[in-house]
């Protein structure tokens, strides 16, 4: 029992990071139809600037306001000089460009910062916390969970309570009537790659520290298992965004305690299969997505 | 373009390309051999996300199949004694067959996916690869793959061709066959068929084509030729690894579809050689340049990795409807008749305007009340 | 249909190759005198490394120090008039890439001999190529055994201590400093982490370890694995990992307040690039740390070969950082150098080969290679370093493993000495 909360703790503390993750991928693929590919490395180098901005100022809210700052420029001009111009012509070209744009960023990333892990300093230190007799969360976990808390309820209230929030659904689900209204939708549409990209490098910024380490390929799994989760969640849905991460770090913890770390990939394609067998268009998909 | 027409051009290009490589250096034999066996994943590619509108990254989890089928039936008959043609030919059929099989399971439970959902689940695929062979490593040989027995060049050729130069023999006849299967199924009925539903399923459903089977039918054909890329990767290379199929191969296998032009089987022709030929020009120009250890330790493959980046950006953003539809506007410039050469994609010339643009996956604009299906 | 296809172009063929067949030269026939990668003033050779991708983390810095070493022989003159050239060929350790990479080097560029190409995958992939085109296969970077099959692959040495060989020395020193210890077990799940628990179990018996895991290097959380570890009793942890996952096995077992006896592979055990990955508490969090090695340790300063090592570093290297892989990378070099050097005034393939192979290419480890005719076996014992205040340092006397049967084995004490460095690490 005490191993079954042990993995099941473990595992939403990986969860939330990959909701945060697949929440900025629902993001983007609401505003402008696209699965954008270069997430990850977009993420990757906001996380750079943090570490810069750290390493320079010795504070560690320094950088992460910078990564914040930083993924919302790089989102922007992401948009404003690639994606706009890719748009329309096919669906699969974005996604090439996408693929173009990670190697450009993971190769220039590379040649500047180099290809070694850099230690990243977390602001608490890691000491476990005890809960239910058992050591759950260490204190940088629940910084993850209230960092991300607060960023996904920030975005909840700024899509539903605002004016602004209202404008953004508005360019993304009807572009056209939204335009004649008077909504200045691409204003609106490079504001939705800036905050979608903003919350990636949170994300980024919060999951390194737990792994290897700051190195161009940093994001590389958590974009392909962020991925994974919007699709099981449903692409539209920020809701199954972050009860789909939630779900899949469980998951991944459990099979990795349970039957070895080997069968992680094939108990989420398995997992994917099952539910998009059932909802192919995902758990939290609206009724009319289905037929299509 | 008649079929006989398609045959002996067909014949021609074969025949042409095994005499080249009697006068190019065995190196560049192999990475004919190497263009061939992508053409093979890349064409299937085509006809199943070009001219079907299913978006799959997991091809190079097809043309694994492929190699492991190859691997597998080959060192079996190694092992029972067979030798001569046939230890070529059938573990071939058995790559060709066994990634089929993969394609139609495939197929069976993601034909009614669409768009990034099918992508999702297809990019699954490959990601469960490495877990799938290092989960069964006695039969899959793990991490390091498989080594394989293969048959080499017959004794009579011994000492007029390369193993190279015979590697790409073979690649060249098999990709050639492949294709010519592919063109024919492209413009004949089933080729109709596949675009009617990805144009549109609700109306060509009602014209009594049945649009899960065709979807299904495309996965199992696209899965046939990866399947036969894999097998010729495996004889070229003598080994089947999961290293070699990765999603970042699976990828690349999609880039060179789309940026080669994915709406015709010639587009596929221009991305296999180019997948091939760019990084290596690349590398080659870059590992000339004269730097400072610093830099060159800061530049080593990294730049070469940019500047592909940065191509692909750039022929994306240029050159949208790829290398071949950029040949066909240039041709079409030059020659007065428009459009009577080349006839996969009628439709692909679209006006700019954004209303037109099919959706050829049919996917986002569809579920969006402003911009119906199908206009 | 395919052999109707064929017959035509072979029938089209047999024409246009009478006339061809002049100016395709597919098999070298070639004069004695005339060996591939040689001329009077330059010896070719060539390298598959992960200069990119996720790999390129652990593994970049090495050729680059490999190269200095090249210079540094190229500054002194060369060997016998002949400076080295060194192609470095990036593959991402993705074994496709690997393949068209050696067979540029090979067919193209025409290398005298492969030298340190990295990676159980990558190198498996082209072992029979480069054994079938007869290329020095030279100082393999993996420590899988793979590369000591004479028989089968004449061609290919390697170089590394394998894997079941140190986790032996590992087990053997387990076994004499804390007999009443509960030994565990964390590897990757590929030839490495089995090759080594295979290695263990010789010594400690069928149920000797009384948890074995192991991870993917796909999934970097891996405290499921250690806190089962930590619910088993371990006292005494063996790792098969590279340098990232022991510094996550460290770094995972800390939070979980969590820390036993840490006993890694070479492959795992560099202190400076551990302590990259774990940050400030690396002191703290690394004390008593045992590891393999074999070469000279680059905190040593003592040691002629990393004194020497460092200062060719600075100068040919831009001062990069020196670690493990600089001190792995220049001992390739040397290690080449010297077997060069033995292969004659004018060497060719064959003299490589008998060089080698005449036990007289000792290298700069504190263990004996294993060349010789019957046997490619790189390294073939290792040391022990212990971490104390943050500083790794070797302790006590060299082990060789005798023997690389599974069966038959014995572990000794070395009491040979390691060969003294040359006049300015040059060999004579």
């Amino acid at each position: 029992m005490d191993r079954f909360l042990f993995l099941t703790f473990d595992g939403l503390a990986r969860g939330a990071v990959l909701a945060a993750f697949a929440l900025s991928l629902v993001l983007i693929w609401r505003a402008a139809r696209i699965v954008n590919f270069a997430q990850g490395a977009m993420a990757v180098a906001a996380t750079y600037v943090a570490f810069t901005v750290t390493a320079v100022t010795g504070s560690y809210w320094a950088g992460l306001a910078a990564a914040l700052v930083a993924g919302f420029l790089i989102g922007a001009v992401v948009e404003r000089g690639v994606m706009r111009f890719v748009g329309n012509t096919s669906p699969l070209n974005p996604v090439i460009a996408g693929l173009g744009l990670l190697m450009l960023i993971q190769a220039v990333l590379g040649m500047v910062f180099g290809n070694a892990y850099r230690t990243m300093v977390t602001p608490f230190s890691s000491d476990p916390v005890e809960m239910f007799g058992i050591t759950v969360f260490s204190s940088y976990d629940l910084f993850v969970f209230a960092c991300i808390a607060v960023l996904v309820g920030g975005l909840v209230l700024l899509f539903t309570k605002t004016p602004l929030g209202l404008r953004l659904r508005a360019s993304a689900f009807a572009p056209d009537l939204a335009r004649l209204l008077g909504v200045r939708t691409p204003r609106m549409l490079t504001l939705g790659w800036a905050l979608s990209s903003a919350l990636g490098a949170l994300a980024a910024l919060l999951v390194i520290p737990t792994e290897l380490g700051l190195n161009p390929h940093a994001a590389d799994a958590v974009f392909v298992y962020a991925f994974t989760v919007a699709v099981i969640g449903g692409l539209d849905s920020p809701a199954g965004a972050v009860l789909g991460g939630l779900a899949v770090g469980v998951l991944l913890s459990w099979v990795s305690g349970y039957w070895g770390a080997t069968l992680a990939p094939v108990a989420i394609l398995v997992l994917l299969l099952a539910v998009l067998l059932v909802r192919p268009g995902g758990i939290f998909s609206l009724a009319k997505e289905r037929t299509a | 373009m008649s079929v006989t027409k398609r045959y002996l051009l067909a014949a021609a290009a074969a025949v042409l390309l095994i005499g080249l490589t009697f006068i190019i250096p065995s190196f560049t034999s192999y990475q004919l051999a190497i263009v061939c066996a992508y053409l093979c994943g890349i064409a299937g590619l085509t006809l199943l996300t070009g001219a079907g509108g299913q978006l799959s990254l997991g091809q190079a989890a097809l043309m694994a199949a492929g190699a492991y089928s190859y691997a597998l039936s080959a060192n079996a008959m190694a092992d029972a004694g067979a030798e001569g043609p046939l230890l070529l030919l059938v573990p071939l059929a058995a790559a060709v067959f066994g990634a089929a099989v993969l394609g139609l399971a495939v197929g069976l439970a993601a034909g009614r996916l669409h768009g990034p959902y099918l992508a999702g689940f297809t990019m699954a695929l490959v990601v469960a690869l490495p877990a799938v062979t290092s989960t069964f490593s006695s039969v899959l040989g793990g991490d390091q793959g498989l080594w394989i027995t293969v048959e080499k060049r017959p004794t009579a050729l011994r000492g007029i061709v390369s193993t190279e130069a015979w590697q790409a023999w073979l690649a060249v006849i098999c990709s050639v066959l492949v294709l010519t299967l592919l063109a024919n199924l492209l413009h004949g009925r089933f080729g109709r068929h596949l675009r009617a539903v990805r144009d549109n399923p609700v109306a060509a459903a009602l014209a009594g084509i049945n649009p899960a089977r065709t979807k299904i039918t495309a996965f199992v054909i696209s899965s046939a030729a990866a399947g036969m890329g894999g097998g010729l990767l495996a004889y070229t290379t003598q080994s089947a690894g999961p290293g070699a199929y990765s999603l970042v191969f699976s990828l690349f296998l999609l880039m060179a579809a789309v940026v080669g032009g994915i709406g015709s089987l010639t587009g596929a022709v221009w991305g296999a050689l180019l997948l091939v030929a760019l990084p290596h020009l690349i590398s080659t120009a870059t590992s000339r340049l004269e730097l400072s250890a610093d830099l060159s330790q800061r530049l080593d493959g990294n730049l070469a990795v940019a500047v592909f980046g940065a191509v692909l950006i750039l022929v994306v953003l240029l050159a949208p409807q790829g290398i071949q539809g950029l040949l066909v506007r240039a041709g079409g410039r030059l020659r007065p008749p428009p459009s009577a050469s080349l006839p996969p994609r009628s439709t692909e010339p679209a006006p700019p305007s954004p209303a037109t643009a099919p959706s050829r996956i049919p996917a986002p604009s569809g579920q969006l009340p402003a911009t119906p299906k199908g206009q | 249909m395919i052999r109707s296809k064929l017959r035509l172009g072979t029938a089209v063929l047999a024409a246009s190759a009478l006339g061809l067949a002049s100016c395709a030269s597919p098999d070298e026939g070639g004069e004695a005198a005339d060996v591939p990668g040689i001329t009077d003033t330059t010896v070719t050779v060539g390298t598959h490394q992960p200069l990119t991708g996720p790999a390129a983390a652990g593994y970049s810095t090495i050729s680059p120090a490999t190269k200095a070493y090249f210079d540094y022989v190229n500054d002194k003159g060369g060997i016998n008039g002949r400076t080295i050239e060194y192609i470095v060929k990036d593959d991402g350790y993705n074994p496709a890439n690997t393949q068209t990479a050696v067979r540029e080097m090979v067919l193209q560029d025409e290398v005298f001999a492969l030298v340190g190409g990295l990676g159980t995958p990558p190198h498996s992939a082209v072992l029979d190529f480069v054994n079938d085109n007869e290329v020095p296969d030279l100082f393999v970077a993996s420590g899988s055994p793979t590369w000591n099959q004479p028989e089968d692959y004449p061609y290919t040495y390697g170089f590394m201590v394998d894997y079941p060989t140190e986790s032996r020395i590992l087990a053997t020193y387990a076994q004499e400093e804390f007999p009443e210890a509960t030994y565990c077990f964390f590897g990757q799940d590929d030839d490495f982490g089995e090759e080594f628990q295979t290695g263990l179990e010789a010594v400690l018996g069928e149920d000797g370890l009384a948890d074995a895991q192991v991870y993917s290097t796909a999934n970097t959380d891996i405290a499921a694995q250690i806190s089962s570890m930590k619910e088993a009793g371990c006292e005494v942890n063996f790792l098969a990992t590279i340098n990232g996952f022991s510094a996550q096995a460290v770094g995972t077992a800390a939070k979980l307040g969590y820390f036993p006896q840490w006993m890694a592979s070479s492959a795992g055990g560099d202190f400076n690039t551990l302590s990259g990955y774990l940050g400030e508490n690396t002191d703290k969090l690394l004390q008593g740390f045992v590891s393999a090695n074999y070469l000279p340790g680059y905190s040593d300063t003592e040691d002629e070969w990393t004194a020497k090592f460092a200062e060719i570093n600075e100068e040919y290297n831009a001062g990069a950082p020196f670690d493990g892989n600089t001190i792995f990378g220049m001992s390739i070099g040397y290690l080449f150098v010297e077997a060069l050097q033995a292969a004659g005034e004018n060497p060719t393939r064959e003299s490589l080969m008998e060089a080698l192979e005449s036990g007289d290419v000792t290298g700069n480890g504190h263990a004996p290679l294993g060349f010789g005719g019957d046997s490619h076996r790189g390294y073939t014992g290792a040391m022990l370093t212990r971490v104390d205040n943050g500083v790794q340092s070797y302790f006590g006397t060299p082990y060789v493993v005798t023997g690389t049967e599974a069966e038959e084995y014995t572990v000794e004490e070395y009491t040979g000495e390691r060969t003294a460095m040359p006049a300015d690490g040059l060999p004579e």
